[in-house]
């Protein structure tokens, strides 16, 4: 067997082993195992590739591809093994950037070196697509993770005429590719180049708030396209393969996101959603209705005598890391006898099933996660829906109100318990930044802290009573 | 050539439908670990990234492959490890094994 044909069956392992991860990942137990399996398959063709030989030349430069893989992963395995679980969106969306600055450098780079033997034309669209969605996905996940790390404003950014200054864009890097296409400039693509960059920007910027998750959803699936563009340039299966496995999963992902928001994709995409704050802020309104607040006694007397009490967690809990205590007060219900679940949104947190993978995180039992359409019936026969640092999932504006922006997203029907307790930090709206009907409602119950120092004197008082 | 480029649009388009195929049987609660692990997945382009450094012939393609190497290993290294930390929380240690633990220190 040749030495090309050896590494080429070493890629068909490996690209076997990234099915298996993909496979895996549809139950918790085998997940782990999976994602070792892939790691295990991208090892082996990292390994091949150092042994690959061009018209019987070696790779040039190993010590270089070395020292960057060095730095790579002395940057990288810090960064993944100590970031705060509630940081992960971040994290993801900036491993994901990077994911499409390289595919963009390889398509650039791979134009430039085969640029002297005047390539086919179809060579030269795929390099330019490369270009253009690897540095969309780039510069869009870039201002993604800005906007998650809070270095900027999370809020959706809007400028008069922006629908059709992002249109112009992407006009114009149409056009530079037709351009390029007939005259094969080496010069125009770095205008591309410049042109794509610009577009991921602008681009994201209107995209804010509860909205964010799906744009990185929808990023990770462009750089999956622009790493499949990359491989057929370079004329490799195996990009090919996992590129386009990463970018059609993708794309489901980002649907399946949106459906479970019940907006469209482009509804998400385009309608600068949540701008426009509604929310007053004030416990009283201008109807005069006011919200009534509660003490941590009050409250863990009613959760010690309840028989059924649903906890329903938003990324408050995350944000006050009180998931650890929640799992205390819940030990502590179960002692006395109540029966005690969790209600999880799928939109719960900063990204779908985020709120899970922390709730794993302080041992909750798996079995004891319920999701939406398991946990909405049993709310009827609950006696208290305890809400944890959640907004816009328990809203019923979203069932009642066609003028809300949330109206037709799926929510936890907390308002069917027979109480409601909700735990806030203060009167803020959520993400979505709206104005939540349940706080007002006569069966709601307000106690008012950090999630984590409510949760705590809320374990106190249930153990006394 | 025509050929080749056929070829790889079949593996293209199949590989379509098996990713597909795959996600949609994913429950929502393992989307976050699905993101970060496909995340990692398309950290192949590392393969990528090795092939244009090492055939770099000019100062400038080397400075762009290099670059290349260190953000692809950024997204495969970074990738991988994420999502084996989010997948460690989700093995369920069941209650009666805990509980044993719990009496063997008493």
């Amino acid at each position: 067997m040749s030495r090309g044909t050896l590494i080429d069956l070493l890629y068909l392992f490996a690209a076997f082993t990234f099915l298996l991860a993909l496979k895996g990942l549809g139950s918790p137990k085998r997940a782990r195992q999976g994602n070792m399996v892939a790691a295990l398959g991208m090892l082996v063709a990292i390994v091949a590739t150092f042994f690959r030989q061009e018209n019987g030349q070696g790779l040039r430069h190993i010590p270089l591809m070395l020292l960057a893989m060095g730095i790579g992963t002395l940057v990288a395995v810090p960064a993944a093994r100590f970031v705060q679980m509630t940081a992960m969106p971040q994290l993801v969306a900036i491993f994901n950037g990077v994911g499409g600055g390289a595919a963009a450098l390889v398509s650039i780079t791979e134009f430039i070196h085969i640029h002297s033997q005047k390539p086919a034309t179809y060579v030269t669209l795929e390099v330019l697509l490369g270009v253009l969605i690897g540095t969309v996905s780039f510069s869009g996940s870039a201002i993604a993770y800005a906007k998650l790390q809070e270095l900027m404003t999370g809020r959706p950014i809007t400028y008069p005429g922006q629908q059709v200054i992002n249109a112009l864009f992407g006009i114009v890097s149409i056009g530079l590719i037709v351009t390029i296409l007939i005259s094969a400039s080496t010069s125009l693509l770095w205008i591309l180049l410049a042109v794509a960059f610009v577009l991921g920007i602008a681009f994201v910027l209107p995209i804010g708030g509860a909205d964010v998750p799906v744009l990185i959803s929808l990023l990770n699936s462009f750089t999956g396209l622009a790493v499949a563009a990359s491989g057929f340039t370079l004329g490799s299966n195996l990009l090919i393969v996992a590129g386009t496995l990463v970018g059609a999963s993708g794309i489901l992902l980002t649907q399946m996101m949106s459906k479970a928001m019940g907006r469209s994709l482009a509804n998400v995409l385009f309608s600068a959603f949540g701008s426009v704050v509604t929310a007053s802020g004030e416990g009283a309104r201008e109807d005069g209705r006011t919200v009534r607040s509660g003490s941590a006694e009050d409250i863990g007397v009613l959760l010690s005598y309840a028989n059924k009490v649903v906890i329903v967690p938003g990324y408050g809990l995350a944000v006050a890391q009180a998931q650890h205590v929640v799992r205390e007060l819940a030990d502590e219900l179960e002692a006395k006898g109540v029966e005690v679940f969790y209600a999880i949104h799928p939109v719960a947190g900063r990204m779908p099933g985020h709120m899970n993978v922390l709730l794993a995180e302080a041992n909750i039992p798996y079995e004891k996660l319920k999701e939406m359409d398991e946990a909405n019936p049993e709310l009827q026969t609950a006696d208290v829906a305890l809400v944890v640092g959640a907004n816009d999932t328990v809203n019923p504006a979203a069932k009642n109100d066609p003028s809300s922006p949330i109206y037709g997203m799926p929510i936890i029907d907390a308002l069917a318990a027979e109480n409601v307790v909700f735990l806030k930090r203060s009167m803020r709206p959520g993400f979505a930044g709206i104005e939540n009907e349940l706080l007002f409602d006569p069966k709601t119950v307000l106690l008012f802290g950090d999630a984590k120092d409510t949760l705590t004197k809320l374990v106190a008082t249930v153990k006394n009573s | 050539m025509g050929n080749t480029l056929l070829q790889y649009a079949t593996v293209l388009i199949l590989s379509i439908f098996v990713g597909i195929e795959i996600i949609a049987k994913v429950p929502s609660i393992l989307h976050t670990p699905l993101m970060s692990g496909s995340n990692a997945i398309h950290g192949v382009i590392l393969v990528g990234a090795m092939i244009i450094l090492g055939s770099a012939t000019t100062s400038l393609e080397t400075i762009l492959g290099f670059v290349a190497v260190i953000l692809a290993t950024l997204n495969v290294v970074g990738g991988f490890v994420v999502t084996d930390r989010m997948l460690q929380m989700f093995q369920s240690k069941s209650p009666r094994t805990r509980v044993k633990k719990d009496e063997v220190t008493q």
